[in-house]
């Protein structure tokens, strides 16, 4: 899992059908200090994530299909949760 | 999933019986934007696009759980056209 702030959304019409009415969240990967890694993922959003929000990305497919309650499939990148803090000692 | 634009096509006659009725296209990773990311890729297309156009596409055990038959060798597939993608800025 990666720590990951949403910064944007993509649309698209055409897609594999395991995406199908699912909502596809740009997510650029971020340090515990809030400063861009540079990772950039399209990911489906399991948790009603919205934009700017600071949130915990998966990027493995077992990982994405229990929270998605399907079988593995085509989808690996999922939003699993919105981060309220970090605290680092 | 990554963005991605598509550079061409790759024919190949002889291939892996579980490639047989796909296409295999020329992809380079892009960011939002479209500016280039890193090396270009072979992917399956399963969404009938053509060269030039946009895409994402999803990478690893994934990709090839994508097609109809899971039981092929795919590490990358294209699994979307884009419409649009907007990225703001951090700390806008």
């Amino acid at each position: 899992m990666f720590l990951a702030r949403v910064v944007g959304e993509v649309v698209a019409t055409i897609k594999h059908r395991e995406l199908a009415a699912q909502k596809l969240l740009l997510v650029r990967g971020v340090q515990p200090d809030g400063t861009p890694s540079g990772r950039l993922a399209i990911a489906l959003d399991s948790v009603s994530a919205g934009t700017s929000d600071l949130v915990l990305v998966v990027d493995e497919g077992n990982a994405a299909a229990q929270v998605l309650r399907r079988g593995r499939g085509a989808v690996r990148t999922v939003i699993v949760g919105v981060v309220d803090e970090v605290s680092t000692s | 999933m990554n963005f991605g634009r598509v550079l061409g096509t790759v024919v190949c006659t002889l291939r892996v019986p579980s490639f047989r009725g796909h296409r295999l296209l020329l992809v380079q990773p892009t960011d939002t934007a479209g500016t280039d990311q890193g090396r270009a890729l072979v992917a399956v297309d399963l969404v009938s696009s053509a060269t030039g156009q946009r895409v994402f596409f999803v990478r690893g055990r994934e990709a090839a759980n994508a097609l109809p038959d899971p039981d092929n060798p795919a590490d990358a597939a294209i699994v979307g056209i884009v419409d649009a993608a907007t990225e703001r800025p951090l700390g806008s």
